[in-house]
This record gives structure tokens, sequence and C-alpha cells, in this order.
């Protein structure tokens, strides 16, 4: 189970969003919120490192990490595909 | 968007790219053979002939005519740039396997002997080379942001800049438009998300014009750039989903994987906040730019056109030299 805490203590961990991050709600866009394609890549290896996975091709997009409602379906879906 | 060659080029392409039998000397050889393009022994490094270089020449008159009125200012730097700016200007986390740095002997005089012995031996020779503060320029506009910025806020109406460098990128290869040196001819803007929209818009008409009226087929695509590794795959895909790249691609090699003769890029505001790069009212600039690929559109013409310039159609003749 990912819970959005989980997710923030990995956000916390990011140049651009520490400041930040345990005022983001799940929904909010994390571009909006300064994330950038770099900072979205380094997000990215950081979850896989946290959760142990790899994501496949088609979960390397924007999309998957544009909120922390976001990366927890995404992760979720990595863990337990045959939950998705 | 045009998304498709033309149908009349596509007849012909069909034609010009019908699988040559075994033994028939590849497009590369050809140019060998006539002398346009002259063998190095690298390959993706050529030296160029008087007739490649006065289509070149032409191709640099036709994109400042097309420009003339907008008043860029022209800036030209040399192929090598500081190696600080370029380690800032990000290039590595995109594209590490392209970047080409400038090494030099570094050594003492019992060095030097140890050097000449190497090189004798045909051992490595380089172990006394050390990285100077100069690298390979990868694209024509990245001396371009730091010069840039380092007079201060833009003016109201931003800045546009006309430049061109021979490039680095270190892909070796055998199709004739994949050079590791090559040269780019660049208009950058700098300013309001707005104004550097309008001006990537009307580089896309602009372009396709200019590349019809030289009587090629084309086709404009999404695009991204050959960013490295997974962590590229993703900045790739970001790319295209913001539309932030497009391509005109015109078929040189092979229909299937025709090649980007010209593109039009939008940074957003990535080298804006890399060298505090602002606006008249002090917010961050955005920034795009139009390139155009001298050797490949040349390479594109005498692929469509022959390899005999004097026998190449009227009309482009006519917009090529008048």
């Amino acid at each position: 189970m990912v819970t959005s805490q989980d997710i923030r203590e990995i956000l916390a961990t990011n140049e651009v969003l520490a400041p930040v991050a345990e005022q983001i709600g799940d929904d909010d866009s994390l571009f909006d919120r300064g994330l950038d394609s770099f900072g979205s890549v380094q997000l990215m290896l950081a979850l896989e490192e946290r959760f142990g996975i790899e994501f496949p091709d088609e979960f390397l997009t924007r999309k998957s990490f544009a909120s922390i409602a976001a990366i927890r379906e995404t992760v979720a879906t990595v863990l337990h595909p045959q939950a998705a | 968007m045009d998304s498709t060659f033309s149908p009349r080029a596509d007849s012909r392409a069909a034609e010009i790219f019908d699988e040559a039998p075994d033994g028939v000397p590849s497009f590369l050889d050809r140019l060998f053979d006539q002398g346009l393009l002259v063998r190095t022994g690298v390959d993706g490094l050529y030296g160029r002939s008087g007739a490649f270089e006065s289509v070149v020449d032409a191709l640099e008159r036709l994109i400042s005519r097309l420009g003339a009125a907008d008043g860029a200012e022209v800036m030209r730097f040399p192929p090598g740039m500081s190696r600080p700016a370029f380690e800032r200007s990000g290039y590595l986390k995109g594209f590490p396997n392209l970047a080409g740095t400038i090494h030099s002997f570094c050594g003492n005089e019992a060095e030097h002997a140890e050097l000449l012995a190497c090189v004798e031996a045909r051992s490595d020779w380089t172990g006394h080379q050390q990285a100077t503060d100069i690298v390979l320029t990868p694209a024509a506009c990245y001396p371009l942001y730091p010069a840039a910025a380092a007079r201060g806020r833009l003016p109201e109406e931003g800045g546009l800049f006309d430049l061109q460098s021979y490039c680095f990128r270190r892909e070796p290869s055998l199709e004739p438009t994949r050079m590791q040196l090559f040269r780019m001819r660049e208009y950058v803007r700098m300013g309001s998300p707005e104004q550097v929209l309008a001006f990537r818009e009307s580089w896309l008409a602009r372009g396709t014009e200019m590349i019809r009226s030289l009587l090629l087929p084309l086709a404009i695509d999404v695009a991204n750039d050959p960013f490295f590794g997974r962590a590229g795959r993703m900045l790739a895909n970001n790319q295209r989903q913001q539309n932030l790249k497009f391509e005109l691609n015109v078929p040189v090699n092979s229909v299937e994987k025709p090649t980007a003769c010209l593109s039009f890029n939008y940074h957003q505001d990535h080298f804006g906040t890399t060298w505090n790069l602002r606006q008249a009212d002090g917010s961050v600039a955005h920034t795009a730019c139009v390139g155009f690929g001298l050797e490949r559109i040349t390479l594109a013409l005498l692929r469509h056109h022959g390899l005999d310039l004097a026998a190449w159609p009227d009309a482009v003749r006519t917009t090529l030299w008048g």
C-alpha cells in the first residue's frame, strides 16, 4: 500500500519541492509547484529506488508523475500489475 | 499541420530510393566519387568541395533573406565554447554521449618523451592529455545564452539573434547526413512565451515555404532530442507531449527514416532560468530557436536534384543563385 505521505517524503528530498512538500495536496500539479523536466526524472529515479521497482517505458511520461495522486497510482500499478 | 510527404514528391522519392543492386555505390560513395565530399578516414568527418560550399553559401543567403525583415542581431562564435558555460548549460544531463571536449598535452619534458615513444609504438599516447577550458560547441546557440544574459535584462521587444557555427556531436555514421562536425544556422528569439511562440510559428511557415521553393518533399512532425538513457526516454516523452520540438524532415537516406533538415524548438524557461536571463519586467525569459542543418539541406538537394548542380531544375537554381 503506497500512501500519500510516502510520496510526500520523497518529494521532500527533491531540491525544488522540498520547501513545500508538506503543503502539496494530493491532486495539486507538481509542475505548477516548480517541478521541471529534469526534476521529474530525478523524482522518477528516487521513486524507483524507494520502492525497488523499475517503471516500464510507457510510464515514463509527465502524466505519471504530475501529482501525488498520479504517482500513487503509477507506483501501485507497477507494484501490483494484476490489480490495475 | 503538414505531416505527410507530398504526392508528387512521393512518386519521385520512390524512384530515387529504389533499392540499389549489390555493388552499386552508396549515396556517400557517389558524393566521394564526384568530389563533393572528401574522405578523411573518419566516418562523419569530411571535407567539402567548392561546388558543395557554393550550395551552403547560397542557402545561407536564402536564410538571411527570409529573416531580413526581422532585424536579428548577427553574432558568430567559434566552434568551441567555455567549458564552465557548457557545464552550466545542462547539456551533460541529456547528451553526455554526444559531447566533445578539447584536451591538450599538459606534461613536462620527460612526459613529452613518453608521449613520442607511445606514438612511435602505436600505443595510447593520451595519458598526459588534460581537459582544457574549451569544449566543442554542440549547437550554435549554446554560447549565446550566457553572452545575452551578461548584458542585463532584455529590451521590451525581447531579443532576436542570428547565429551560425560548426557544431560537434559524436555519432560516427556512414549516413552522409549524420556528420560529426557540421554547420548549423540559427535564429534565436528571447522574450515572453507569446513572443517566442509567435516566432516559432512564423518560422514553421517560412521554413516550409523555403524547402518547397527548393522543390524538396517535406513533412513536419513532432520530434524529440536524442536524450541519453532511461531518464532520457522520459525527457523525450515529456518533450513530445508538450510539443516543444518540431522537425522538418526530407527523405535523404531513405523514405522510412527521413532526415531532419530544420528544427523548431521551444525551450520554455530552461535557458532563461539556467542563465538568469530576464525580460524587461524582470520575469524569466523564455527562448525558442529555429535551426537549419546546412549540410543536410545541401545533401537533400544533391539527393533529389542530382550531383551535377548545373543540371538542377531552373526554379531551384533561381531560388539559390538568382
